[in-house]
């Protein structure tokens, strides 16, 4: 006969260590779900004809929110990029509010209707507004750490943009200007690995994004997107290092885009199903709430809870959105100018 | 009153804004120590310190997309690009983003930045330095463009653009820097923007321009008045958006309009100064609108004769009123 020992493998508690509490994780871990449902709702709605475009954030929110929450969510400020649902969400802006945006209703707080959906902006929430040509944000994020510098503020901002993005100017302009004059400014390139239909071995011949941080002289780190206490321990020290006044740092995440680039889009045109199901088998999401159950805080009972709460915070926002009223057509000649 | 010149203006203006609203700040390449190339933030350095008066990296995009989002938190950034024939890498961050902030955001945002640039020609500047480039911004709503002609309209417009609301592109002729005197009185005074300006009363031609072409009418105006011709002159001011008003008043009030720029011809601000009078203005018209501008050609050339054949001058401007007054 042979004697088995077995083997128990115990989780070890990582977000103790990271001074995060029970509290804390779970909340992280409700935003992330939040996020999902909600996108994935919005999908449904999109095909059914109720919602013209979606462009999701499905296999970021690990990034997103681990980010998010290494942040002060009272005094920071955020530039979104448009899958972002998971900052926003850990910023404030409710599941009515993305609704409403999704519908383009007139109590959308991001554009009144007038945006795309995933094209945040809250200003009582320090989201600052953005728009469709990408990297943009990234100069803008740098003017915000400016003022925080020039008016003697403790708060720091955050931008978040694809790896196609670092491609673009405004991220080589804004990076080089917030390390030249040490800005507290978080630079987070989520990676997922396609820019649309293009995959980031056409995008970039360096072996990381965060590579590009030497050549502006910052600290770089690339992370495991997928694991929000990495990000959140990655994001939380390139805070600090900025409120320290020792500038600016880049961080890269790397995860993958489960869906297709947009609603308008058809990812099978480009990348196979198995590579798409074997990206799925390190969803954040589900890794994340593996951790929380192996230490014992993520209950069947609390998930039972959590999935009914998601219905129904969905439910009331899909039918709030939807059955709320459009801006009327004459309000197009409003806000051009200061009134 | 005393008399100073255009540059001066815009540096008084700067000075007075910096000194009465601290959130107001200058960035820009070589506007700090050195107190820019052609001396427009002469002093400011030392009198505001490296933080208010910040020498950027020299990258366009990053300039104005900078001080837009300084803007948006609530400072009152002027952003300088060096030549506006350089301001081509910052047009994204301009007409996307600081022009449709306000309207995009629903009026949740908005962003009171302020971007002076040097253009126009005559300084032997070539292709890259002598560019209008005003016609290029000229029909994007959020977005204002002013172009003053004198020093008192400099430092007026100059202070209003800073405390305005919404993103300016203030546009000032580098020939006019140190070639165009004027009084400007010592005590504060603001001027609106948007508003035209008669700059001299006349009956029998009317003139529309802006800029340093305002100075060659008037030069030119002077030498028909002993002819017997007497001009109207209207300085735009503000060349987006026009003043509707105040040039259907100028047109309609001798029935024969000259427009002149030294932009190219096709596609420019006078294009739509024209269409502005053809639409409101049929009854009234005397003669066919003239238009006087650039030829339509890429840009200014370097060699003297062949710049000179591009730009705009007293002569030019005087032979085109001659004409419309004969007509």
């Amino acid at each position: 006969m042979v004697n088995v020992n077995r083997r128990e493998t115990v989780t070890e508690n990582r977000h103790k260590k990271l001074g995060l509490s029970d509290e804390q994780v779970l909340e992280m871990y409700r935003t992330m779900l939040l996020a999902r449902r909600i996108d994935e709702r919005m999908w449904l709605l999109n095909r059914a004809g109720k919602m013209a475009f979606v462009v999701s954030g499905q296999g970021q929110e690990a990034a997103q929110v681990g980010a998010a929450f290494a942040l002060d969510r009272e005094m920071d400020y955020v530039a979104p990029y448009y899958r972002d649902m998971g900052v926003v969400l850990a910023f404030g802006m409710s599941a009515r509010d993305l609704m409403l945006q999704g519908f383009g209703k007139a109590d959308d707080p991001n554009s009144g209707g007038r945006q795309m959906p995933g094209h945040f902006g809250q200003k009582k929430n320090r989201i600052i507004t953005g728009s469709s040509p990408v990297t943009t944000q990234v100069p803008h994020a740098v003017g915000f750490a400016l003022a925080a510098k020039m008016e003697k503020k403790d708060f720091v901002s955050f931008v978040t943009f694809g790896e196609g993005s670092s491609n673009q100017g405004d991220f080589h302009e804004g990076a080089n200007f917030a390390s030249v004059h040490k800005l507290p400014v978080i630079f987070m390139c989520e990676n997922n690995h396609y820019a649309i239909s293009v995959p980031l071995s056409k995008q970039v011949a360096c072996e990381k994004i965060s590579d590009r941080a030497i050549g502006y002289g910052m600290p770089g780190v690339t992370i495991d997107g997928n694991d929000p206490l990495a990000v959140y321990e990655a994001v939380k020290e390139a805070a600090d290092r900025a409120r320290r006044g020792e500038g600016p740092s880049l961080i890269e995440t790397i995860s993958y885009r489960l869906t297709p680039h947009s609603s308008d889009d058809d990812d099978r045109i480009y990348r196979g199903k198995e590579e798409v199901d074997s990206a799925k088998e390190k969803d954040g999401l589900y890794t994340f709430a593996s951790y929380l159950r192996e230490i014992n805080l993520l209950t069947k009972e609390l998930e039972s809870k959590w999935d009914e709460e998601m219905k129904e915070i969905i439910d009331d926002a899909t039918d709030f959105a939807e059955s709320a009223p459009y801006a009327s057509p004459e309000t197009i000649y409003r806000h051009v100018y200061a009134e | 009153m005393p008399v100073i010149n255009y540059i001066q203006a815009v540096t008084q203006a700067l000075k007075e804004e910096m000194q009465r609203d601290e959130k107001v700040f200058v960035l820009g390449e070589d506007v700090g120590v050195k107190g820019g190339v052609f001396r427009a933030t002469d002093g400011l350095y030392e009198q505001f310190g490296e933080e208010r008066v910040l020498d950027t990296p020299l990258a366009e995009s990053a300039i104005a997309g900078v001080g837009i989002g300084a803007a948006m938190y609530g400072m009152r950034p002027v952003a300088e690009m060096q030549f506006a024939d350089f301001i081509m890498p910052a047009v994204n961050q301009i007409i996307s983003e600081a022009a449709k902030i306000r309207y995009r955001s629903n009026n949740d945002w908005f962003c009171p930045i302020t971007i002076r640039a040097p253009y126009g020609g005559g300084v032997h500047g070539a292709l890259y330095h002598s560019q209008s480039i005003e016609a290029i911004f000229a029909n994007q709503p959020g977005l204002k463009i002013v172009m003053p002609s004198t020093p008192y309209d400099v430092k007026g417009l100059l202070k209003s653009s800073i405390r305005d609301d919404d993103p300016v592109l203030f546009l000032e002729h580098k020939r006019a820097y140190r070639l165009i005197k004027g009084e400007v009185p010592e005590e504060e005074y603001t001027l609106p923007l948007g508003k035209a300006d008669i700059k001299k009363e006349g009956t029998d031609i009317t003139v529309i321009t802006y800029g340093l072409c305002v100075h060659f009418a008037l030069q030119a105006a002077e030498k028909l008045e002993a002819e017997g011709v007497s001009t109207h002159i209207l300085d735009l001011r503000t060349v987006y958006p026009l003043d509707e008003q105040a040039i259907i008043e100028a047109a309609s009030k001798t029935g024969k309009v000259l427009l002149i720029t030294e932009d190219n011809k096709e596609g420019s601000i006078i294009g739509e100064v024209a269409a502005i009078i053809s639409e409101n203005c049929l009854f009234e018209l005397d003669a066919p609108i003239k238009r006087l501008a650039g030829p339509d050609v890429p840009a200014m050339s370097y060699a003297p004769p062949l710049e000179k054949e591009f730009m705009m001058n007293p002569e030019k401007v005087e032979h085109a009123m001659r004409d419309l007054a004969e007509f």
